[in-house]
């Protein structure tokens, strides 16, 4: 059977292929930059910040960006570019590890409502569905008021309140993925129902839960900087980007800085993560891999 | 070794019960290869499920007998099921560019099933998934272990699932029409290769297919199915040479032949009839050129023959009046 050889294609693997067709997709490198960039800032703030964050100088509040303080100064005279850059650090930390929360209870959730159907999947689906029906904000609200305000209250507040939207993705595809002919080989083979699920079904159905919770960071980091800004979450003098422009307000007409690079600061971030999700849409679908492997 | 009596599935389907298949009957030695035929719609495939017990799954309830080296397979638990599946009964699906998992390389596929159901090391059940897939003739098998199903054509494919069913030496090997998506050059190969490995390791094959030629080719024993019915059940010589059941007759008469005129190609008029609407009689009634008035009312019993074939139909029924 020569001809069988013949046909099939020289062995690549797929994260190389991934990589590749990423680099051809300009939007989606932009977006990767932007997270690169986003990950070295937030993993060497300590050093790369040109003052101390907490560094207070009374003489020198609400300055303009100046050559010595490049982005300006707050009502305190810290100086403001090295407070974004530390907020960078909370900013990605509170949207990785709070997707990654709600990733992990929708996964857990959304497999077993698809996989064992019937009156699992009732309860599991109504319970879902309640939780997607109030708006997060207003359970994110509920959450810290009840833990009381902080950097891990807030964490915990966005996971508990996001994880409906990937527990229905991943209902969707295992529903359809698990009439598939392989699953039930799989079956036919012996596999425990444990095996099935965690091994077969949710490999096979994690590639829109990866572009969803791609653009999730970036929302999940909005609603940081929104409990930020209301005073639910971090505390000062941590420097959270939502809570630096709260305290902005107050002084938008004298020092508009304090309120302004903040958000083009997680405009850019927001962005970053918004376009590498929409890369990875088309990267991942199965009909475009199926043709250009 | 495997002996089905009166197996019936019944679905539930708006309130209203179905019967896809009832009064399933047959068995099958060691070592025997079974060849199951039927069209489109006769209940085939959910047999074959029934007997890996994977009915309950899609809702089907499952009633009748079904016993496997003494074992009876319906009171087993969804448990011990699992330990029975893959390791003694396989199953061959029917479409290999669907049966295997995208998302693995398939040489690791047919390790997943050798680790389950054989006490060997991963090193181990590496060698030995690329001495199946030698045997198998997949040329460059070290090769092809490391690839993913896409990049596999149709033939390889199903060598590969060929390859995990049989790779943990079960003693039945359930294939659902495993040449049906391949082509004709292919299909040969494979068919040889599943006699080989079915004399050279005293395995039982329940061959599903629909092609009468694979049948004569390599089964020793033939069950005709019908509209959820075996109609007859037998010896593949003696069902061949004098079939007894007017539909096997006619799907006999349905195999062209070298010489034939042009246009006389044969074929059954009608369709099966669908679950839901069965008669209440015998279901070929209304296709069968020997209907008598007793069809239509009355189900005919299976008799056995002298000849060994058990036929289930109304014309070897001697209490009744001859037409």
């Amino acid at each position: 059977m020569s001809i069988d050889y013949q046909k099939t294609k020289k062995h690549k693997s797929p994260l190389k292929v991934l990589l590749k067709r990423l680099a051809q997709n300009k939007m989606g490198l932009a977006g990767v930059v932007v997270i690169l960039i986003l990950i070295f800032v937030a993993a060497f703030a300590h050093i790369l910040e040109p003052y101390s964050y907490k560094l207070q100088d009374i003489s020198n509040m609400s300055q303009p960006p100046s050559l010595t303080h490049l982005l300006g100064t707050d009502e305190f005279g810290r100086d403001l570019l090295s407070r974004i850059i530390r907020g960078a650090r909370i900013s990605f930390t509170v949207g990785v590890v709070s997707v990654a929360m709600s990733v992990l209870i929708g996964l857990v959730v959304g497999g077993l409502a698809g996989y064992f159907g019937g009156k699992v999947d009732l309860i599991l689906t109504s319970f879902a569905d309640l939780t997607w029906s109030m708006p997060s904000i207003l359970i994110a609200l509920l959450l810290v008021a009840i833990i009381g305000p902080g950097l891990e209250s807030v964490v915990l507040a966005i996971g508990l309140s996001y994880w409906a939207q990937y527990a229905r993705l991943i209902r969707g595809q295992i529903l359809s993925l698990k009439t598939s002919v392989y699953i039930e080989a799989t079956r036919s083979l012996g596999a425990s129902d444990f095996v099935i699920l965690v091994k077969h079904l949710i490999p096979n159905s994690i590639s829109p839960v990866i572009v969803a919770a791609t653009i999730g960071v970036g929302n999940a980091i909005v609603l940081e900087a929104t409990l930020g800004f209301l005073g639910m979450g971090a505390q000062p003098p941590t420097p959270s980007w939502g809570a630096m422009m709260s305290s902005g307000t107050a002084y938008l007409f004298i020092s508009p800085w304090v309120i302004v690079f903040p958000g083009i600061a997680m405009m850019i971030t927001v962005l970053g993560f918004n376009l590498f999700g929409d890369a990875l849409v088309d990267i991942m679908d199965v009909k475009n891999r199926e043709s250009n492997l | 070794m495997l002996k089905v009596s009166d197996l019936a599935v019944e679905f539930t389907v708006d309130k209203k019960t179905i019967r896809p298949i009832s009064g399933i009957s047959f068995e099958m030695q060691k070592g025997e290869v079974l060849g199951v035929v039927g069209e489109t719609g006769s209940g085939k495939s959910l047999t074959a499920h029934a007997i890996m017990g994977l009915t309950s799954l899609v809702g089907g309830k499952i009633s009748g007998q079904i016993v496997f080296e003494g074992k009876d397979l319906l009171s087993k638990s969804h448990k011990d099921m699992q330990s029975i599946r893959g390791a003694e009964i396989s199953f061959i699906p029917q479409n290999p560019m669907t049966s295997l998992d995208p998302v693995y390389r398939v040489g690791d596929q047919i390790v997943e099933g050798l680790l389950k159901h054989l006490k060997i090391t991963k090193w181990a059940a590496k060698k030995r998934a690329i001495e199946l897939m030698e045997q198998l003739r997949i040329p460059n098998a070290e090769r092809v272990f490391e690839q993913y199903p896409h990049q596999l054509s149709g033939g390889l494919k199903q060598r590969i699932v060929i390859a995990i069913g049989i790779g943990t030496e079960p003693k039945l090997i359930i294939a659902d029409e495993p040449t049906t998506a391949l082509d004709v050059t292919v299909q040969a190969q494979i068919i040889r290769l599943f006699k080989e490995l079915t004399v050279a390791n005293n395995v039982g094959l329940l061959l599903i297919t629909h092609d009468l030629g694979v049948i004569a080719q390599i089964c020793d024993k033939i069950a005709v199915m019908y509209a959820g019915n075996v109609v007859e059940h037998g010896d593949i010589k003696t069902v061949f040479s004098d079939p007894k059941h007017p539909y096997t007759r006619a799907l006999l008469d349905c195999i062209p032949y070298i010489g034939m005129k042009k246009g006389s190609l044969k074929a059954i008029e009608g369709n099966v009839p669908t679950p839901s609407n069965f008669p209440k009689g015998c279901r070929y009634s209304s296709r069968c050129p020997y209907v008598i008035p007793q069809c239509k009312t009355e189900f005919p019993e299976t008799i056995e023959l002298a000849c060994g074939t058990k036929v289930t139909c109304n014309k070897f029924d001697l209490n009744l009046p001859r037409h």
